[in-house]
């Protein structure tokens, strides 16, 4: 998937710097080049970095308030206790030694008429073109009872770091015969196969430690993304250790209430020992400080160069946008950051920008040595992406060796997609 | 799968109460074809019925246009003590019941 995109890049690169030598007016414009982007996650960071890899003239600030970087993908096994969680965890150095400014401060106001991005110190930043990757924050009105508070005591841990850690100590606090709940919401919402990996999981975790206990999902989906190949490897390593009430069987969460850790749904209350609630989702309040996102939540964008379509010279990408049918992945997020930076390359040259095709990739891990996955291709249609030709999943009917070694390309995939964003 | 309801156990006299029901049902439209082009059989749920101590206080007509194992909610206001019972009738014979209680203070 890497490889294409950065070859693009460096020719991308080359022509920007060719056509600057020939047109003055475009030496003036890249010496204004100057781009702040804003979040350093996945999407962020790789946008960074793909810009000031392709044109080392440009004046690339990175804008994080978190000096570490804690990763969503494969904190699932942190919470089932096969990970430290420092192994998550990554730093702007090398990012800061590319010649990339990194400041280390949260963005309280962006002024789109003034092309300035002001920070909590107060400082202001100027820029031509603003990236956006804020990730997502909760949408705690879509479900009533649940907030930061509520969080301590029924953990989402959906967003890597201390909530990853809470989730685990409850796990590792509950006796056994206990039931560990996961509410799911609808969606869109942030990497869609991810709570069901976290059921196998917590699942592997109980069967080996704590064999008497029981996964519940309470889900808001009737159907998810490689459900047979979850529920197929759920028969064969769990038994009936996890159970999943469905949308249609009435598992839509409506409310929480914290003080006795109990889950409204539709039809009924459930009080679980341990409550992992993912709330519904929207865009990182970045977005809308920005005036990006709409009434779903989300940052509609024009998907060729991913520029908002509620604000000038700024752009979204990684889980804020609304992309249609690219999910929002760490995979999809990083594939968007180095299209979004190729077509401000563009744009800064006053070429028309090339319509990007995306590759999203996704592993499951549903217990040691047992993996499977799913990836698309995804193309600009309209006002979003759409899936094309070339995706593929792994086979429902299949020997326990493939699940090992795509649980062992998981590993490298992982070790592959740090290293191009952070290492 | 049996009928999901949710109805309050208590409420007081006067009280507004919200009831819920969603049963199981393929609601197939009538208007599909099979891959070798023949047509899949309408069998759509058509009527639900609800009633309060014997007296309807809740009726719907259904209709291909809608969705799989429907959900419906709706208001009454609790009177007195006593028996919701819930009806719902369709294509090829179908009849399915459920019923709840509810105490009225």
């Amino acid at each position: 998937m890497n490889a294409p995109v950065t070859r693009r890049d460096a020719i991308l690169g080359i022509t920007a710097v060719a056509t600057s030598l020939a047109v003055p007016s475009i030496l003036h414009a890249q010496s204004a080049g100057r781009i702040v982007v804003v979040g350093g996650g996945f999407g962020g960071a790789a946008c960074a970095r793909a810009l000031k890899r392709a044109q080392r003239s440009l004046q690339v600030i990175l804008i994080e308030p978190n000096a570490v970087f804690t990763s969503c993908p494969f904190s699932n096994e942190v919470v089932a206790g096969l990970r430290d969680i420092e192994a998550q965890q990554f730093g702007y150095d090398t990012l800061a030694a590319e010649g990339i400014t990194v400041i280390r401060q949260a963005v309280t106001t962006i002024e789109p008429q003034q092309r300035s991005v002001l920070t909590a110190d107060g400082v202001a930043l100027p820029y031509d073109r603003l990236v956006l990757s804020p990730g997502i924050d909760f949408h705690f009105e879509g479900l009533p009872g649940y907030d930061e508070a509520a969080a301590e005591i029924m953990p989402h841990a959906w967003k890597a770091g201390a909530q990853t850690l809470l989730l685990r100590r409850q796990l590792e606090a509950m006796e056994d015969g206990g039931t560990v709940a996961i509410a799911i919401p609808a969606n869109p919402s942030r990497c869609p196969p991810a709570p069901y990996e976290r059921a196998s999981l917590i699942a592997h975790y109980l069967k080996t430690k704590k064999p008497r206990s029981k996964v519940l999902i309470l889900d808001a989906k009737d159907n998810f993304s490689q459900q047979r190949l979850f529920e197929k490897a759920w028969k064969e390593l769990y038994g009936d250790m996890i159970e999943r009430v469905a949308l249609s069987q009435g598992g839509r969460a409506t409310s929480v209430d914290p003080a006795t850790k109990t889950i409204i749904t539709e039809f009924g209350n459930y009080t679980p020992d341990v409550a992992n609630v993912i709330p519904p989702q929207r865009a990182g309040s970045i977005a809308e400080i920005a005036g990006a996102a709409d009434a779903t939540g989300w940052c509609p964008i024009d998907p060729v160069t991913f520029e908002s379509k509620l604000v000038k010279n700024v752009h979204v990408i990684g889980d804020a946008c609304l992309g249609g049918g690219i999910p929002k992945s760490a995979s999809a997020a990083s594939a968007q950051g180095k299209a979004c930076a190729a077509a401000i390359i563009n744009l800064f040259a006053g070429r028309a920008p090339e319509a990007p095709r995306l590759t999203g990739v996704c592993y499951n891990t549903v217990a040691p040595g047992y993996g499977f996955s799913l990836a698309g291709n995804y193309q600009p249609k309209g006002d979003i992406f759409a899936e094309v030709e070339g995706g593929a999943t792994s086979p429902v009917d299949a020997p326990r060796e493939l699940r090992a070694r795509e649980a062992t390309e998981a590993e490298r995939w992982f070790q592959t997609i740090t290293a191009d964003t952070f290492g | 799968m049996a009928a999901l309801i949710n109805v309050p156990s208590k409420a007081r006299r006067g009280d507004t109460i919200e009831i819920r029901t969603l049963t199981s049902h393929i609601m197939e439209t009538g208007f599909r074809h099979t891959a070798d082009g023949t047509l899949v059989p309408r069998d759509i749920i058509t009527s639900f019925t609800c009633r309060y101590n014997g007296t309807e206080i809740f009726r719907a007509d259904l209709f291909p246009a809608i969705a799989a194992n429907p959900y419906l909610s709706f208001f009454t206001v609790a009177k007195e003590s006593g028996k919701l019972e819930f009806e719902w009738i369709g294509d090829n014979g179908y009849s399915s019941t459920a019923s709840a209680s509810i105490t009225v203070e």
